[in-house]
């Protein structure tokens, strides 16, 4: 079949679909979709339709971004706007079909809004609201709309047409596109990528080869992975198009093995790629061949790193070594080979399809187009967004964030994961892009956005990503493998109390020193959080040094549990759960929690009744309790104060 | 193993995707097999062994029957997931890398599932549970 042939086949099917008389049922069970339920809510589906014999469409999609939602299920009937219902369990759909499906009661209050030109009375669009309204979908266009298993969607939607028109050009054309539309690395470091791709190409050598960066290992980041279970195509013909242009005819995509749904998903699209032609030998009749092999990473973070992943491909231990000789010269088995990262391609896809002129049109001056990010941590709507470089972290973290839950003050945002930085509130107003970030401290990195409020430790989270980036040196270069420890048992030390003010400097002098001599971007940006940290939140180290403190009651040396003698009321709820036996009381008495015994693991804080609130956690203070239990009825009479011995 | 070995050509670069597939098989990687891995891919033991340690998906020791694993990511991290962890170590008796005596549960933490939205998590076999808090734990553990 001619490229013609394949379109207008995928075209009609998808018109079949939108102009189907009957109900079209859309379901996100991606991980995220998957982790809240969405499973369940499938099989609730089909038996109710089946119980109620009616026919519908089901179609299973990828994630929209409304991560905070899910499950999502989408309706649409025949002649209306799609419908985007949120939070939904299996109990609300007997409800849904009912009045919904069945009869014609759209029910807005599921509803979180509607995709299509037809209004809904009652119900926003979707594309409308604070969520969605300041993003850019480019490389999620298709996320949560198309089936991902199904390449005819992605077709019908512009797929492979970048393909087509890219073989249409001189390789060199293809570079120059790229170039023009401004596009860089996705994966953190923002190399310009056609003058990459350029390198790579003019390398001597008949063999090339090229490489899809998946092996997503930065905690906190899953853009890599909802992009490939959303739409995989996507990913593919930006990496059709590389090949084309570098004249690359291998290619691997190197995922992590923690994805297995990305990994099935990628499989169906290389059988569908195969089968009709637009991968393998002579595609499309242009003569080019390019083949791709899925190659599973086995758990080693450093392996995201280029020159460790290639060794990781070859089947030696995933160690980094030095550069140069560069990959684009010397990488897979000696041969000039290109590496970007899936968000990467992504964008390849979308360029070459709309143009580079189009593409260019979004973004700042310096940095072009859009950035996905995973928006996580303490922030009201969590998901996966993609919003014009050049956007403020005040319109990410509280427009389409939502602000902090539960009334919090927002304390600091960290991005690019263990490579990057903490920012502060005074930086809310910073432009997301790679120069800025990286002057105040941080990185863009792959696209990681963690929000931290009041009742997070600035100490703890620099020493909890520390303690990552500590157990994934591989141990090749000295600075990485010594000062990541030496740092990190100086951060231990801090908040278990035992630290010394001098230890701020000298964590400052082990970080340059780390920075300035590892082999790899690994112990080169490792110390940039506790750096950060040390930048905006020095008060919080002196807190935890000087005064024995932990502002924000995480630091489980420096925090004490108290039973408020004025509030307990003896119900022995706290002493039945404690697991270190750690309390003592008995009916109607007032308990005690002995310190040297507890654990503090906050569990009678968790399990003491709100109408009580007698449990307190407080740090760097005492207060005063009774030294043994006594009658509840001797401190309410006597009218003890709350003793918040301050 | 033979079954394993017969679906590749013995190129160096199969090695990790071999050990894969036979713990995948075995639930872990017995020593027999890593040699015997050796053989077929014509390097030595010490390479295989090297390669199998660098990586933290293999393991040398029998896992349990239910393989529970608590996410440590960031997003985890700052919205309780050490309590989380803490937790399932007090309701299992055991602490990460560890295998309860009676086999049925293997204790392990992962670097990031890449759920962050509906952090924290807990996988149990393939099974994702999302929004976790200390007291959903005894529930999703039995």
């Amino acid at each position: 079949m001619t490229f013609d042939e394949i379109r207008s086949q995928a075209r009609a099917e998808w018109e079949t679909l939108e102009h189907s008389d009957k109900p079209h049922i859309l379901v996100g069970t991606a991980t995220c979709g998957r982790a809240s339920g969405a499973l369940a809510v499938l099989e609730a589906i089909k038996s109710e339709l089946a119980k109620r014999n009616i026919e519908a469409i089901i179609t299973q999609v990828g994630c929209i971004g409304l991560c905070y939602a899910e499950p999502l299920v989408d309706v649409v009937k025949p002649n209306r706007s799609r419908i985007c219902y949120g939070n939904i369990t299996p109990e609300i759909i007997p409800r849904l079909i009912e009045d919904y499906v069945i009869n014609d009661n759209p029910c807005p209050d599921l509803a979180l809004g509607t995709i299509g030109d037809d209004s809904i009375d009652g119900i926003p669009k979707l594309f409308e609201l604070p969520m969605l309204k300041p993003q850019v979908r480019i490389v999620l266009r298709n996320c949560g709309i198309i089936d991902p298993e199904n390449i005819n969607h992605y077709i019908a939607r512009g797929g492979y047409s970048g393909l087509v028109k890219a073989l249409g050009m001189k390789p060199e054309e293809v570079i120059e596109e790229i170039k023009r539309s401004g596009l860089r690395g996705r994966g953190g470091a923002g190399f310009p990528t056609g003058l990459k791709w350029e390198f790579c190409r003019q390398s001597p050598g008949k063999v090339k080869y090229l490489i899809c960066n998946a092996d997503e290992g930065d905690p906190g980041a899953f853009m890599n992975r909802s992009l490939l279970e959303g739409d995989p195509h996507a990913v593919l013909e930006g990496m059709l198009i590389g090949a084309y242009a570098i004249g690359a005819t291998e290619g691997y995509i190197y995922i992590r093995a923690e994805y297995p749904l990305a990994i099935e998903r990628l499989e169906l699209a290389l059988r569908q790629v195969a089968e009709y032609g637009l991968a393998g030998d002579n595609i499309l009749d242009s003569n080019f061949s390019f083949h791709i092999t899925i190659k599973q990473g086995a758990g080693a973070f450093v392996c995201g790193e280029e020159t460790a992943l290639m060794a990781s491909i070859e089947g030696k231990r995933g160690m980094p070594r030095s550069r140069p000789p560069f990959p684009a010269q010397s990488g897979l088995w000696g041969k000039p080979t290109n590496i970007n990262n899936v968000g990467t391609w992504g964008h390849v896809s979308a360029i070459l399809q709309r143009g580079s002129n189009w593409y260019a049109s979004y973004g700042s001056e310096k940095s072009k187009g859009t950035k996905v990010f995973a928006l996580a941590g303490k922030v009201n709507r969590t998901g996966l967004i993609e919003v014009p470089i050049g956007i403020s972290l005040q319109e990410i973290i509280y427009g389409i964030g939502g602000g902090i839950p539960d009334g919090k003050r927002f304390k600091a945002v960290q991005t690019g994961g263990p490579s990057g930085g903490f920012l502060p509130a005074s930086l809310l107003n910073l432009p997301v892009g790679y120069e800025e970030l990286t002057e105040a401290g941080s990185i863009m990195g792959s696209g990681g956005m963690i929000v931290l409020d009041e009742d997070n430790c600035i100490v703890d989270t620099a020493r909890f990503f520390l303690s990552f980036t500590q157990a994934e040196s591989c141990g090749k270069c000295v600075p990485c493998r010594l000062g990541t420890k030496q740092m990190l048992d100086i951060l231990e030390d801090i908040t278990n109390g035992k630290g010394k003010l001098e230890d701020i400097d000298l964590l400052e002098d082990l970080a340059k020193d780390v920075v300035a001599g590892s082999l790899c971007a690994l112990g080169g940006t490792a110390p940039n959080p506790v750096l950060t940290s040390i930048r905006y939140f020095r008060d919080e180290y002196e807190a935890h040094i000087r005064d024995k403190r932990c502002p924000a009651l995480v630091c489980s040396e420096l925090i004490s549990y108290y039973i408020l003698p004025d509030k307990c009321e003896g119900c022995g709820i706290c002493l039945r759960d404690c697991p270190a036996e750690a309390i003592s009381g008995g009916k109607r008495m007032i308990h005690i929690i002995d310190q040297g015994k507890c654990i503090k693991c906050g569990t009678c804080l968790d399990v003491c009744p709100t109408r009580f609130s007698a449990v307190v956690k407080v740090s760097g203070e005492k207060v005063t309790v009774p030294s043994k239990p006594i009658p509840v009825a001797a401190t309410k009479k006597a009218g003890a104060p709350t003793n918040l011995g301050n | 193993m033979n079954e394993v070995l017969s679906r590749y050509s013995g190129k160096g670069d199969e090695l990790v995707p071999i050990l894969q597939e036979v713990q995948e098989q075995f639930g872990y990687l017995p020593a027999e097999v890593m040699q015997q891995t050796a053989k077929f891919l014509h390097i030595s033991d010490s390479t295989v062994f090297g390669v199998a340690t660098f990586y933290a998906q293999f393991k040398f020791t029998p896992t349990g029957k239910r393989i529970v694993k608590v996410c440590r990511g960031t997003a985890c991290h700052v919205r309780g997931g050490a309590r989380i962890l803490n937790e399932v170590e007090r309701q299992l008796g055991i602490t990460p890398g560890e295998t309860t005596d009676d086999l049925e549960y293997s204790l392990e933490t992962i670097a990031c599932f890449g759920s962050c939205a509906l952090a924290p998590i807990v996988v149990i076999d393939k099974t994702v549970y999302g929004r976790m808090t200390t007291k959903k734990v005894g529930g999703v553990l039995h």
